[in-house]
């Protein structure tokens, strides 16, 4: 047999040798996926409740353009006069902000992770056999809302977007009148309409994985998980889609 | 040593070295006496251990604690895929965690008469003795054995013995003692202790001035052929039971590492001792590639039978009672369907042979759970044996609570091997062989859940202590490297002989002969042997393997994965063991638990031994010639034990 | 009864070695009884090959029981096929019908490369067990195996975990190639048992650390469990998503408190 040409492949051993670089404990615990995981979790359950809050706030949009300004008023003098005006406000903003990047950052990195771990795809079609619209889509539904949030912003907090007041300018406060003339315009109702079910769809799972990414498991509550998820993504998507239609349909009206 | 008796009367080589003394004292006088290697010292030694079963895995991680170099090989691409995985049954140990008067002694009486009078005393005395130190070892490990209730050890009972002392882990205690030895081997490995080289083949065992000097192997990734040089050299690489082409075996266990080792002078013992086991699911086609096994237990509760008339063609629930025959029930009364397993595997075979097997190739009997249904309910058998009615229905795909089970006996397990002395060394000093590979403690038959304990002791309790009595005289000698001629030899002849596997380009694949060599051997070295068959297997063999040299279609090349040329190696090496096999069953004149001559039975048809002339172990030496090989003895003494006939009546 | 399946479609995927292109080959199968295991028809295939002096499609195998772990294949997009909790060597042609066709290909992953046709190198695993996943425990220091006694549920959850096989479909199947099911099934096996309490966070530790130098990370799609032919249950993911946490944040020097 003619030797080959092949270098002579080395034996396994000594693989578990070289010493681990420890860096101070939370970086350390979210330089691995799991840790990352653990963060996208802990940031899910940050948000979850930002998604929850704002929801029950805006149905008092239910109750006509008062109770909801001022309800928008009463955000920003949380803890007031014991803390300034707004400062509560802006820190809720800012944990949530920093919440959401940290969100974005693991998700993202977690992604070429994923994409480095299978540089060749199979080449035959798949055959999924557990594996939801839902969790194959969090990527997808996950910029959607994205994008969305960016909208909202932009039409509701800065106004950029936003159709004028009659007296052809934009007042931040009068959230109620914002709501109702943004709505008006059926491409932005059916975009609100959308996203929502997309976050709903991305909470129906999120929710659920943060039960298995902390760890949470218990044969005694394991059964309840994913109602849970499904529960809190139709309460939020409800309450949510219940504006741009209720304003479509004239419910709701300046 | 000077304790050290002399039992072999016909051969030099075949020194036992058991030590004298009490039975019950030997391994303790053993260890007292064996020489030492400083824990400094040791790190000198290189070891080489060929296979990562629960000999080779527990033998590769204990001697790399202790200090010695180790390098482990395997022809798997991970250390924990060794056969040793598929054992179900369980372990056993001489606990007597149930206090039902299970003792050391017990154990080794067993193991004694389960192996017809044909094995070692001191060795098995030994293996009854660490078989305590098995458990609590692998416990510690973290395989998880069954519990009661209350946190303890749980016992199950196996043939051949009145006491529970069989430790399990539901149906996969191979797996699980495997996965602990096999993590204790790579907590070697990551440490540095260990290194592993996997996918690679052991093809030849190189001797130099009459000590075994290393091994050349081929790595089954590149084709290449390389030598490894060793103080000492362990072969932990399992039966030969493949040899029948199907057999419960794992399609590439072979006796290759055994068989070169033979050809280098290691003295080849007992090959005839091959175990059936009765309850295997029969071949279903000409396609078939291997068969599985079904647990025994299954034989508490089902009714083997097959019907009366030959051409009968009713399916099975339409035949009334009166044209079945309950074979076993009939024949055996007391033992009835639990009758031990060479005799009901007999019984199923002569009903085949007479025409009355059933299913499509009628190469099978019923075990029928209609009665059991009828009379426990389905939810108490579905408890009982719903994982394995599942994998019955899986692999014949049929439901065996509404058709009855077809079964049939296969070869799972070879009690013959490498002759080794009481330190598990062959006939070439400074060559080991542990587990399934060498052929101490079984005799001539070996008890069930016996295979597991046999690994783990050789592996992790004998070994050790042996090794270090055989490598202390080397200290500060220098040994063979691997430029040593001798090597560059053997690895030249290696790498012709894949080469001339290649170059035949006949129109066969191994495959072929391979199939055809397990039909020879099955019909005439199975079960049931006799003259005349041995005879005619003995010309046929040869005949085959001349068509075999002439005939083989080898496609691909030598270089990179070829799984042909892999096959095409080891055929060669069933071949030559074949014709050994049907030889030491022709010599022996007797029958003894697994061998069964049709010319030596009593009236009752239980196996009739010859005392007088066979109470001794055939090792046999090689000489060049596959047929002509040299038979020589060692005598089998009984000092504790009175040689008596087993009676399952 | 047997039947025979007619004029089956076999594609299969062929590759020299690791870097070389590959492509799918196709094979027509006149007929084979549906006795036949999936890999006896591979063996059909591969004797009919060498009878043309073709090479043989290497795959790897084993045991053919369904416990040694050796066999993997990606059949019709299945990892192991379209039988639940079963192994490709436990798999029968009785699972296809007539004029099927059947598209094999290796494990994709790249802690999984493919070393020739089918069979793909997973030693990745090894290394992850290498890092960790044991008890250490010497030969020869063990205490009486009765000493600890271990609760029947806690022994019963360990051997649930215990029973994998480490054949690789949970990265076959899983859409991230992520081997969260192994590498939390062995964890659980060994962090659940009293034995393996001494040194559980640090394994919980290494063994993640480990598995993030070849794998993806867990999206909990499910596709492992729904692959593995053990049918090992996500919990063992949780489980080691908890004990990795704790190894971050407990005092170890109070690991015997708890």
């Amino acid at each position: 047999m003619a030797t080959s040409s092949a270098p002579v492949r080395e034996p396994v051993t000594g693989t578990a040798t070289a010493p681990r670089v420890r860096r101070p404990f939370l970086l350390d615990l979210y330089a691995t996926a799991v840790g990352k995981k653990y963060a996208m979790a802990i940031s899910g359950i940050a948000l979850m409740g930002f998604v929850l809050f704002h929801m029950i706030g805006n149905l008092k949009m239910y109750f006509g353009a008062a109770d909801l300004n001022e309800y928008a008023e009463f955000l920003k003098k949380l803890l007031y006069p014991l803390a300034p005006k707004e400062s509560v406000l802006w820190i809720l903003r800012l944990g949530l902000i920093g919440m959401l990047v940290l969100h974005l950052h693991a998700a993202w990195s977690l992604t070429m992770l994923n994409r480095r771990a299978r540089p060749v795809r199979y080449q035959s079609a798949r055959d999924y056999q557990e594996a939801s619209l839902a969790s194959r889509s969090m990527r997808l539904s996950g910029i959607v809302v994205l994008a969305f949030i960016v909208w909202h912003l932009l039409d509701l907090t800065f106004g950029v977007v936003n159709t004028v007041g009659a007296d052809g300018e934009f007042v931040r406060a009068e959230v109620y009148a914002n709501v109702v003339r943004s709505f008006e315009r059926w491409p932005v109702a059916l975009f609100y309409v959308v996203a929502n079910l997309l976050l709903g769809l991305h909470l129906s799972h999120g929710v659920w994985s943060i039960f298995q990414s902390l760890g949470w498991n218990n044969p005694r509550f394991n059964a309840w998980r994913t109602a849970f998820a499904r529960g809190f993504a139709a309460v939020v998507v409800i309450g949510n889609v219940s504006f741009p239609i209720a304003v479509t349909l004239g419910i709701v009206s300046v | 040593m000077t304790m050290l008796e002399d039992r072999s009367t016909t051969n030099a080589k075949l020194n036992s070295k058991v030590p004298t003394g009490a039975l019950a004292d030997k391994w303790d006088t053993f260890k007292a006496n064996a020489k030492l290697v400083n824990p400094n010292n040791k790190r000198k030694f290189k070891v080489i251990v060929v296979g990562t079963g629960l000999a080779g895995a527990s033998a590769a991680a204990t001697l790399a604690e202790l200090g010695y170099q180790v390098d482990a090989f395997t022809f798997h691409d991970s250390a924990r895929r060794a056969h040793s995985i598929a054992a179900q049954g369980g372990i056993n140990a001489a606990k007597n965690y149930q206090g039902d008067g299970d003792s050391v002694s017990r154990l080794f009486t067993d193991t004694i008469k389960g192996g017809d009078f044909r094995s070692r005393e001191g060795n098995v005395y030994r293996l009854a003795q660490v078989s305590v130190n098995i458990i609590d070892q692998m416990v510690a490990q973290g395989v998880p054995f069954a519990r009661e209730y209350g946190g303890l050890l749980d016992n199950r009972s196996f043939g051949g013995a009145q006491v529970s002392r069989t430790f399990y882990a539901r149906g996969q205690t191979g797996q699980q003692l495997l996965l602990g030895a096999y993590q204790q081997l790579s907590r070697q490995i990551g440490s540095g202790g260990v290194r592993l080289f996997n996918r690679c083949e052991l093809v030849d065992i190189v001797v130099i001035d009459g000590r075994a000097a290393g091994i050349v192997t081929r790595d089954l990734l590149t084709g290449q052929v390389t030598s490894h040089a060793a103080h000492a050299v362990v072969l932990a690489t399992g039966g030969y039971g493949n040899v029948y082409f199907l057999s419960t075996n794992a399609m590439n266990c072979n006796v290759t590492a055994a068989w070169r080792a033979h050809r280098r002078g290691a003295y080849f013992a007992n090959p005839c001792y091959t175990q059936i086991h009765p309850t295997c699911i029969p071949q279903a086609d000409e396609t078939q590639s291997k068969l599985t096994l079904m647990s025994e237990s299954l034989r508490n509760d089902g009714r083997v039978w097959v019907p009366k008339n030959a051409d009968e063609t009713r399916p099975a629930h339409q035949i009334p009672d009166e044209d079945r025959d309950y074979y076993l029930e009939r024949l055996y009364p007391s033992y009835g369907n639990l009758a031990p397993r060479d005799i009901s595997s007999r019984a199923a075979k002569r009903l085949v042979d007479k025409g009355q097997g059933v299913g499509p190739l009628k190469n099978g009997v019923y075990l029928d759970f209609s009665a059991a249904i009828n009379r426990l309910g389905r939810n108490v058998v579905e408890e009982r044996y719903g994982n394995l009615f599942e994998m019955y229905e899986r692999i014949a795909g049929e439901n065996p609570y509404e058709v009855p089970m077809r079964i049939y006996p296969a070869t799972h397990y070879t009690m013959g091997g490498l002759w080794v002395d009481y330190e598990l060394q062959t006939t070439i000093p400074g060559l080991y062989a542990a587990g399934e590979a060498n052929f101490s403690d079984h005799g001539a038959n070996r008890l069930g859940a016996s295979a597991l304990m046999q690994g783990l002791a050789d592996g992790y309790f004998v070994l050790p202590y042996t090794i270090s009595n055989g490598l202390a005289p080397l200290l500060n000698k220098s040994v063979p490297g691997t430029d040593h001629p001798e090597f560059k030899r053997v690895e030249a002849e290696a790498r012709d002989r894949y080469q001339a596997y290649l170059n035949v380009k006949g129109t066969r694949s191994p495959d072929y002969f391979h199939r055809e060599l397990g039909k020879i051997i099955w019909d005439y070295c199975g079960m049931e042997r006799d003259r005349n068959g041995l005879e005619k297997a003995i010309s046929e063999i040869p005949a085959l393997y001349d068509e075999f040299k002439k005939d083989l279609r080898v496609t691909g090349t030598g270089e990179g994965v070829n799984q042909t040329l892999e096959k095409a190696g080891r055929v060669d090496d069933f071949f030559q063991l074949g014709m050994l096999m049907c030889k030491d069953a022709l010599t022996r004149e007797e029958s003894a638990g697994g061998h069964f001559r049709v010319e030596y039975q009593t009236a009752e048809g239980e196996a009739q031994r010859d005392d007088e002339n066979f109470c001794h172990v055939a090792a046999w030496e090689w000489t060049g010639d596959a047929n002509n090989a040299t038979r020589h003895e060692e005598q089998l003494s009984f000092e504790t034990l009175q040689l008596a006939t087993r009676s399952y009546k | 009864m047997s039947h025979t399946l007619k004029n089956l479609t076999v594609k299969v995927w062929r590759q020299d070695g690791p870097t070389a292109k590959g492509d799918f080959e196709t094979h027509v199968i006149d007929s084979i009884t549906d006795e036949a295991s999936f890999l006896e028809m591979l063996d059909v295939l591969n004797e009919r090959l060498i009878s043309q002096g073709k090479e043989a499609v290497v795959f790897d195998h084993d045991c053919r029981e369904g416990i040694c772990g050796t066999c993997s294949l990606m059949i019709n997009g299945q990892a192991h096929g379209p039988q639940r909790a079963t192994t490709t060597c436990q798999l029968h042609m009785r699972s296809f019908k007539s004029n099927d066709t059947i598209v094999i290909e290796p494990w994709r992953a790249g802690a999984f490369p493919i070393v020739k046709d089918l069979m793909v190198d997973r030693s990745a695993f090894d290394r992850i067990v290498e890092s960790g996943g044991y008890i250490t425990s010497p030969t020869g220091g063990a205490p009486d195996a009765n000493l600890i006694p271990v609760p029947k549920p806690v022994a019963d959850a360990a051997m649930d975990s215990a029973a994998c096989i480490g054949c690789g479909a949970c990265v076959a199947a899983c859409p991230n190639g992520a081997a969260n099911l192994f590498v939390g099934a062995k964890i659980a096996h060994l962090n659940l048992l009293p034995q393996g309490q001494a040194e559980r966070y640090k394994r919980a530790e290494a063994m993640v650390d480990t598995m993030d130098e070849h794998f993806g990370s867990c999206t909990n799609h499910g596709e492992c469990s729904a692959a593995c032919p053990k049918e090992i249950s996500l919990d063992v993911i949780a489980l080691m998503n908890k004990d990795y946490r704790s190894a971050k944040f407990k005092n170890r020097k109070e690991l015997s408190r708890n």
